[in-house]
């Protein structure tokens, strides 16, 4: 079990008003799982990997990653955690728009203390993998849509983390990059890393082998696809 | 596109502590990379922030130049009027009624000279000093000049020496000669490259012979050339030359620096004795010791340099916060940059690291912009002003270690500010 959450709940003040954005999440998953999260605007899906991503920590319940309590830790901690553990692909790229895409690739590896002669290599390995060797130099407003989203790819999958969190990674894209970007989430999956993926679209949510689907801050449904 | 990846995922990375020289190499480097890039993208706006430190470093470099170089010629100059040096002036320096002006009065006499060579053990050379100008002619040139009349003992006392010739003797002060001596400037105004001694000049429309050259001495401290000179016997300048038996001054030194008190008593002591006057009663003459004039001097350039001081650290100041508002806006403005470093492992205190150094990258660039202008500008003071300068390294290493610590100071809290942001708020910041 990579991930188990036992009665996840989020509690958000605005003002005066509580607003409940988890009520009582519990979930397991494996380590090797393609999980999708489902669900309407205001379910919880932003706020569950918020904290599966140690990005934020629940008001109350526990959070096991890879057999270890996070809830307790530190900002300090967090960012280790997520520097070697985790790696984050989002709709929008996130990509450094002054760095080429080599030196975002680079990125977490600066800040996970990798010798810069060795950082150059790995991205540079990762890029191609890719299959964007050739780009390195280019920033990424001179790359395409999909381009700039195999980057931030390499750049999540770069410190060997166990698992990717994929926050709508095809959603900026149009459905023949967009189905390329889900290819290479899937061969990474069949790899061995675990892939957790929020994402409107249920034909890009039948990718996974399991679909989670969220209402309300609670768990509507759990169920294998495919 | 998809298909080819080979990924080894796995065991779970070591958590190593980092040592010094990796934070060094692999740390603080990029991130000063980073903060040049930073820089250099919003090239206007990072000159703009820089000017303060530009000129206040410039303005504290500049004026430890001036200060310094004043000091110096100064030293110098106080020094080529000879060591231990003690001036006697005929009447009185202190105030009350109306009084002439020291100088003006005929109290001194040369019987006081020979009084002090007898009496003053702490005094080692007195010469008397007969001054005036004139009109000196040789073959076809002329020049107005000042005329020294004094001694043998001139030699001594103003530790000034012939570098041709000879110099005046007990023959020529008693003989009423008409040898004379020539400072470097007069030999140039008069004969140019040839050489003067054995010729005769014209003075006052007096034939002298010239016995010798002095030594060339440069500026006096009130900023006279004092190789414009001739020297005569004091006893030909008064009866040939300038008809009167008065001495315009009195030049004795003491034997040694911690004798100079002593002396300055002694003939004060003396003085008052022979000119018969009254216990209570004012000096009819004044003594100024040359160690204490150099002390007042350094003194008010000390205070100049306080004044100026406090203007380039109001400069610096207005630097510093200048160096302040950028960095707040440049954080806000690389918010989203924040939330994707700290989303790959960045630490608040990586990011603060970050922005600090791109504060003191700033102010230190803005402290090298400030020395090399501060430098020329010192020069140019230097070439084109009576001032003299001279840019010292402690300066430099001053207002660099200045601008640094203005970059620190001034860029902790906004680079405080960013390694607090959640970086959940700082992704979703458009």
């Amino acid at each position: 079990m990579i991930i188990e959450t036992r009665g996840l709940t989020k509690t958000y003040r605005m003002g005066a008003v509580e607003v409940d954005a988890l009520r009582g999440v519990s979930l397991g998953v494996e380590a090797g799982e393609f999980l999708s999260v489902m669900g309407p605007s205001g379910s919880g899906k932003s706020t569950l990997m918020n904290i599966i991503g140690c990005l934020d920590r629940p008001t109350t319940g526990s959070y096991l990653f890879e057999a270890r309590e996070m809830s307790g830790l530190d900002d300090a901690e967090f960012a280790h955690v997520r520097n070697r553990r985790i790696g984050f692909v989002f709709q929008t790229f996130n990509l450094l728009p002054r760095l080429s895409a080599l030196k975002n690739v680079e990125l977490p590896m600066v800040y996970g203390g990798v010798p810069p002669n060795a950082r150059r290599e790995r991205a540079l390995a990762m890029l191609e993998r890719v299959g964007l060797a050739d780009r390195a130099g280019h920033r990424p407003m001179e790359l395409s849509g999909g381009q700039q989203q195999r980057v931030a790819i390499a750049r999540a999958l770069v410190n060997e983390p166990a698992m990717i969190l994929a926050d709508e990674p095809t959603g900026n894209l149009d459905s023949r990059v967009g189905a390329e970007i889900m290819g290479m989430l899937d061969s990474l999956n069949k790899a061995g890393v675990t892939i957790i993926m929020v994402t409107h679209d249920p034909r890009v949510a039948d990718a996974g082998g399991r679909r989670v689907i969220l209402k309300d801050g609670m768990v509507e449904s759990d169920e294998a696809v495919g | 596109m998809s298909g080819a990846i080979i990924f080894s995922g796995g065991g779970r990375a070591p958590l190593r502590p980092r040592n010094t020289e990796i934070v060094i190499t692999m740390y603080i480097l990029p991130t000063v990379r980073i903060a040049l890039r930073a820089l250099r993208v919003n090239k206007m706006r990072s000159g703009l922030t820089m000017l303060g430190i530009i000129i206040g470093v410039a303005a504290v470099i500049t004026m430890l130049a001036v200060g310094e170089g004043a000091r110096a010629s100064l030293a110098k100059s106080v020094q080529s009027l000879g060591s231990n040096l003690v001036l006697i002036l005929p009447g009185s320096s202190t105030s009350g009624g109306a009084r002439l002006g020291s100088g003006n009065v005929d109290t001194l006499v040369i019987d006081d000279v020979v009084a002090m060579r007898e009496d003053c053990s702490a005094v080692g050379g007195v010469a008397p000093i007969v001054r005036g100008s004139a009109q000196v002619v040789y073959a076809d040139r002329n020049w107005n000049t000042s005329v020294l009349g004094t001694d043998e003992y001139f030699e001594v006392v103003r530790d000034w020496s012939v570098v041709e010739g000879r110099f005046l003797t007990r023959q020529d002060v008693d003989g009423r000669t008409k040898n004379c001596v020539l400072g470097t400037a007069v030999v140039k105004e008069l004969f140019g490259s040839d050489d003067p001694v054995g010729r005769v000049i014209r003075i006052k429309n007096v034939p002298f012979t010239v016995v010798g050259v002095l030594a060339e001495k440069g500026q006096s401290p009130t900023g006279q050339d004092q190789d414009d000179t001739i020297v005569v016997a004091y006893t030909t300048a008064q009866t040939r030359l300038f008809g009167s038996t008065r001495l315009n001054a009195v030049m004795a030194t003491a034997r040694s620096s911690e004798l100079l008190d002593k002396a300055v008593d002694q003939i004060t002591e003396l003085l008052r004795q022979r000119h018969k006057i009254p216990p209570g009663e004012d000096d009819d003459f004044s003594i100024r010791n040359l160690t204490e004039m150099l002390a007042m001097a350094e003194m008010q350039t000390k205070i100049m340099a306080i004044l100026l001081g406090s203007v380039a650290s109001v400069s610096l100041l207005v630097g510093g916060i200048g160096i302040m508002n950028i960095m707040l806006v440049s954080v806000t403005e690389r918010t989203r940059e924040i939330g994707i470093r700290m989303a790959v492992g960045a630490k608040g205190r990586d990011i603060l690291l970050q922005f600090l150094i791109e504060a003191v990258v700033l102010s230190l660039i803005g402290g090298l912009i400030g020395i090399a202008l501060g430098m020329g500008l010192s020069a140019l003071i230097g070439r084109f002003s009576d001032f003299e300068t001279q840019v010292s390294v402690l300066s430099v290493v001053l207002s660099f270690g200045f601008a640094a610590a203005v970059g620190i100071f001034f860029g902790y809290y906004p680079a405080r500010k960013a390694a607090a942001m959640d970086p959940i708020v700082a992704l979703r910041y458009e």
